[in-house]
This record gives C-alpha cells, structure tokens and sequence, in this order.
C-alpha cells in the first residue's frame, strides 16, 4: 500500500501524467519481479531515473525506504511499468477510479454492534497509561538523509 | 476537481489537541447552546470605521481596509454509530471504549458506511439549498499523526456529496438593535469524514495519550466562501448554522463538547481589489470567541499593513486568556496530502425518488424527496411565524428561537391565557428569561411550568393584581414550585385592594405627608403626578388599582 502511495506521489510530482487509476497501482508489487512482463519496446518516456532529493521527499511523505541501490532501482522499475499505461489509447474513455465503480455502495443501518473491546486493542500496543495508548510527542519529522544514514547505521 | 488548499487539512489535528485540552480540565461552560444573542449587541461597523480613520491619518488609500472572512466548519453528525464502523458515538466514554478494529486501523477491516450519516449530510444540504451530487466520491487524505491510525482520513475531495448553498442569516443593527438585516454566505460545499482520535500531551513526561473513541466519528465539513466582514458576522452565521443543525437533528452544535468546530479564514483588502493574504484562526470554541478572534485578526492584519509590514499565510491560534490570535509553532512545510481515491469504497448514490431506485439497491437506498418532506420547521421560518401569527417584533422572534425550548414555551403560555401574545412575550423574554439566566437554567429545567405562568398573567389580566404584584408573586412561585399563582396570592393577601375607602385614606395619607409635591402640582407640573402614583402604590405594597389610585388622586389635588 505504502509503495502504490508512493507511487501516485511521484507520477503528480513529476508533473508528467495525470493521476493514475489506484487498482493498476495497487496490483504493481506483486508484478514487480517479473520483469520480463514490462514491454520495453511501447516505453516513450525515458525520465526514469529519479533524483536524490526527490527519493528523499517521498522517503519524507511515504516513510518509505528506497535508500539501496535496490530500492530506488526498483522504484525506477515501478515508474517504468506504470508507463506502459501511455501506450493504450484512452481518448474518449471516461476515467475509472475503481473496478468496483458500478457496484451499489452498500449502506449500514446505524446500530451499534461494534466497540467495549479496549482490552484486546490496547494488547497489540507495545506501550500504554491506564486505557489509552501511548504515543511520542508530537511529530517527529524523519531526518534528512545524512542524518537518517548515521541513524541506521548505529541501530 | 476541487483543490483544496493544504491548511486546511490541519482542522483535525488541531481540533485533536484542543478537544484534548477540554478532557484534561478547562471547564467547558456548560450552555453554550444558549449564548442566545449576545453577538448581536456590538457593531461591527464601530470597530472597522475606528481603524480605517486611524489608517488615513497615515497614508492616503482611496479606501479603507475592510475584513473578509470565510468559515471553515466540522460538524459531527448527531448518529448513534460512527461514519464507517458499527462502534458507538459518545462523548466522554471511558477510553478506547468506543473503537472498533477498523477505527483502530487493524488490517483486513474495511469501511462500511453508516445511512444515518449520509442522510444527515443530505438533509442539512437540503435545509441549506445546496446542490445535492448524485454521485459522490470518497478520497484519503493523508497525514502522520498518532491519533489517525491509518495514517490517512477518509474524505471527500474530488467530488462532495453537496455543493453551492447559501446560508442565510440576520443580525439585529440599527441604534435599538431592532433592525433586522439579513445576509447571505454561500456553501461551497459539504462535504463526509472521519474526525481523528483525540491525544492527551503530557509534557512532565514526554508522552502523548490517545483515546481513539472520537477516531471514526462522523463530520459534516461544511465550506463556506468568503462572504462575510467582521466577527459579529461570523458569529452570527455559526450560530444560525448552529440552531438549523440542531432543528434538524443533524448535529448536536455545542462547541464547547466540539460538536461544532470553527476554523476562520481572515484577511484585509480594500473593497474592489483582489482579495489580501490570510491567515487560518484556530482553537476557538464557542461563538464569542469566534467573533473576538476574527475581530482582533482583522484589526492585527490592517495594523501589520498599516506599518508596512506584510501579512505572512499562517495558522495561528486564538488565545482566549489574552483575546489575540497568536502564530501556531510552524508545521513542517510540506504538506503534501497524496490525496487518491479510496479504493474500498465505490461512488455514493443518492436518488432523487423512489421510482429512480434500481432493483437490488435494496430499501437502504438513500433518496432526495423523502429527505426533502420530512425537513422540518427551519429557525427562520419559525420567526417568520411568530412575527405573523402574534404580532411579535422580529427581535422577540429572535429571542425566542435562540433560546432552546422557549418557543415551546412561550406558544403554551399564550395557549392558555386571554392575554394577547404580545403582552406575554415581555414576561417569558424579560422576567422568565431573566430568572432562567439568573439561575444558569435551560428553559426544559423551568420550575414554573408554562400553565403557571398562564395563570399568573390570567390573573393580572383579569385586574386580580397588580403587574408589580405578578412579578413578586412570579418571584414567589419559582422559589416554591408547585404552589399556584391564586394560592400564593391568597396566601400573601396580594389581591388589588379596590376598595374605595381604603385607598381614600391612604391618598391622603400621602398627600399630607408631600406638601410640597402636591403645591408643584397644582403649579402645573405633571410628573409629580406619577412620583404620587408611585408612593400610593409603596404604602400598599404594589396592591392598589391603579386606575382607581388616579382618579382618587386627581379628585383630590384638582
């Protein structure tokens, strides 16, 4: 989820395409190994190598780790298969946002029949007061990439 | 697509700490419901042209500064479960009592949203003239923080589930404060989200405290353009929204439990040119504050270019101690929601009438003219009807609507007495009310109960007693609830004493105790007619028929 997040980011801060259909997106992991299913041939955009500041924005928004040479050529490798989408001819076709676009939304009736099971949420937190959860203070913004290297790297 | 400016997206987080605040022990004042028209008293006018004279002593603009101010609200809706989970809505519940898996952000949970809310949304466009979308989107929104656990709230960004209303609300100006002038800001839209959990800082020990019983609940976020001028505007709008909200039941509104949470856009322009930088004022709980808030925002912001400084594009934050708005420590700057459709969810559909509904939506269906016959009686059309059907002045309409349940009141009242309705407004507007405000009662808490009242002014209008008397004795009535007005009047011997010879005596009793008054009487001069008047009327205790009082004593000082 993270990664198709992160994915939409890039495709709106390269400015190069309008927003991508999610489903398409949130289908990319699990056809990210198979290369070979990424038609290099129909690819008209080149611009796949992404910059340093630019990873370290999405790291920054996303809390995503590209920092390997891995990361980001898997991350260029995202871009890439998700440009395969400018070979298809959509002129005229209205944009879907899902596949369940026509589906009937169904609506609960307002009963309550959920809830009283603080115990068992409160279990899975690692750290809690009395009933509530405990959390740091505040936001703390992730540090810049040196800093986040250091970091890393002594824990 | 809408785009929505970044700032605003704070709302939640904000409204997380201050609600947060609240829990720790700022007594909330208990019945901000009935602030009733306390924002009507000040002119804004005042204010603006105060400014604007000092400004031109300066430099020389053609124009004045004039405020511009938009409102952002969140109303929670008024349901019994939350907008996507089956978890219940309360306000103070033991911690995490009321949360759900999926408001707690398990994984494999999903969204399953509530009809209730969605009517509520519709029916409050509806009452608002809004454009109601037949299909709607929902979107995430993202952002870090400990009390959304999913890391994003489900919103509506790309398409609303109502756009382009107008609220339309009245201030009372004039030098009586009896002028009714009636404005209008438009709605661009209202929109369906989740509010965020609340957190608890604990500064002694470097911690935060969540309670996610809020997280989930569902809000009406309702946009407003920027159509109005100064506090007392915005004050006034709010509370307008505030007492549709509560007619239709969508909405709760009290500010004080963040029911109803207010977020102002301000800046200064002048008339004609193009609208000046602004800034967004947050943490304001209740409506004086809002309009203090705005009002010293604009002020600062005319200061600021006055000493040709700039304004800078800030959140700040409404001190209610010091009444200034002060600077929110800077957030990081980006601010980049990565908004994307909520993939769990498809379009909402409303129907405009049964016939429209397609097999298989089930009777779940949510459809616009059913929702539309069952508005009900709007605030300004029960002022309306209160001015025609009793003759009553638009400000008493005005007292009576604000105050909840005093409309009620006061129609049971006039139900019950022979007294015209405009001689009974004073007594529910002036004496109940005051009592009421006297003793930090809502109306439903009255002891005296309106069939009371009715006899009590039955009783005056008869000419039983005096209205001094049916004041004492209303006095009487509410220290000693369940005792009637003609029991307690009896008991007291309260009754007008009619009785000729009794007055004579005291007349003259008077009359030789004031020589001098009766000497400038006679002089030709007229108001010491009524000081006589008065002193009868002491030396009986308020008990003597005034009518026969004049007569006496006009036969005896002619």
């Amino acid at each position: 989820m993270m990664v198709a997040a992160a994915l939409y980011t890039i495709r709106r801060l390269l400015g190069r395409l309008r927003p991508l259909p999610f489903y398409v997106t949130s289908r990319f992991p699990n056809t990210l190994d198979s290369e070979q299913n990424i038609d290099q041939t129909v690819i008209c955009f080149k611009a796949t190598q992404v910059p340093a500041d630019l990873v370290d924005k999405l790291e920054r928004l996303a809390l995503v780790d590209f920092r390997t040479r891995e990361g980001l050529a898997c991350l260029e490798r995202a871009i890439r298969f998700a440009d395969q989408l400018h070979v298809v001819d959509t002129s005229g076709v209205e944009p879907m946002d899902s596949v369940q676009e026509h589906r009937q939304l169904f609506l609960r009736g307002d009963v309550v029949t959920e809830g009283d099971c603080a115990e068992k949420l409160l279990q899975l937190s690692s750290t809690t007061e009395e009933e509530y959860f405990v959390a740091p203070p505040g936001n703390i913004p992730l540090p810049t990439r040196e800093d986040r290297a250091s970091m890393l790297k002594h824990s | 697509m809408t785009q929505r400016r970044p700032e605003t997206g704070r709302a939640l987080v904000a409204t997380g700490n201050m609600a947060a605040c609240a829990v720790l022990g700022t007594a909330p004042p208990l019945h901000v419901n009935k602030l009733s028209c306390l924002f009507y008293r000040k002119v804004c006018d005042v204010h603006r042209h105060g400014v604007a004279r000092r400004f031109r002593s300066t430099r020389v603009p053609d124009q004045e500064l004039v405020g511009v101010v938009g409102l952002e609200v969140h109303a929670q809706i008024r349901s019994s479960t939350k907008l996507f989970s089956a978890a219940e809505v309360g306000f103070s519940a033991p911690p995490n009592s009321l949360v759900s898996f999926f408001d707690a952000s398990l994984p494999g949970t999903l969204p399953v949203l509530n009809r209730r809310c969605v009517e509520a949304a519709v029916t409050t466009a509806l009452a608002l003239g809004c454009t109601v979308n037949r299909k709607s989107l929902f979107d995430r929104k993202h952002y870090f923080y400990a009390d959304l656990p999913a890391g994003y709230q489900i919103t509506q960004q790309r398409r609303a589930v109502a756009v382009d209303g107008r609220l339309v609300y009245s201030l009372l100006g004039g030098r009586k404060r009896s002028q009714v002038q009636t404005k209008t800001v438009r709605i661009k839209q209202i929109q369906l989200e989740q509010d965020s959990g609340k957190s608890l800082h604990d500064d002694q020990r470097c911690q935060t405290l969540i309670d996610l019983n809020r997280a989930g609940v569902g809000l009406m976020e309702l946009v407003m353009e920027p159509d109005m001028s100064c506090g007392e505007e915005a004050a006034a709008a709010v509370r307008e929204l505030q007492l549709i909200l509560q007619a239709l039941g969508t909405c709760q509104g009290n500010m004080s439990e963040g029911q109803l949470r207010v977020d102002a856009n301000v800046s200064v322009h002048r008339p004609g040119e193009a609208l000046g930088v602004r800034t967004e004022v947050k943490n304001i709980n209740s409506a004086r504050f809002l309009s203090r808030a705005i009002d010293y925002e604009i002020q600062r912001q005319i200061e600021a270019l006055e000493r040709g400084e700039a304004v800078q594009n800030e959140t700040r934050m409404y001190d209610s101690k010091s009444g200034h708005t002060i600077p929110m420590r800077d957030k990081e700057g980006l601010q980049d929601y990565r908004f994307m459709p909520e993939p769990n969810l498809p379009p909402l559909v409303v129907y405009e009438d049964r016939r429209s509904v397609p097999e298989g939506a089930g009777p779940g269906a949510v459809v616009l003219e059913a929702l539309r016959e069952s508005l009900p009686e709007l605030p300004s059309a029960r002022r309306g009807r209160l001015v025609r059907s009793y003759g009553l002045l638009p400000e008493h309409s005005f007292t009576l609507v604000n105050e909840d349940g005093l409309m009620e009141y006061f129609e049971a009242v006039v139900k019950e007495t022979r007294k015209e309705p405009r001689k009974v407004i004073g007594w529910v507007t002036n004496e109940l009310l005051g009592h009421l405000k006297q003793h930090n009662l809502s109306v439903s808490d009255c002891p005296v109960p309106p069939s009371a009242l009715a006899e009590l002014l039955e009783l005056q209008e008869a000419g039983h007693i005096s209205t001094s008397v049916a004041k004492q004795v209303l006095q009487l009535m509410w220290m000693d609830p369940g005792k009637g007005a003609q029991e307690i009047v009896r008991e007291q011997d309260l009754g007008l004493v009619c009785d000729s010879g009794d007055l004579q005596s005291v007349c003259q009793r008077v009359l030789d105790s004031n020589p001098d008054q009766v000497r400038a009487l006679r002089e030709g001069n007229k108001k010491v007619f009524n000081r006589l008047m008065g002193l009868v009327q002491k030396e009986t205790k308020g008990r003597a028929d005034p009518v026969l009082v004049r007569r006496i004593l006009e036969d005896k000082t002619s």
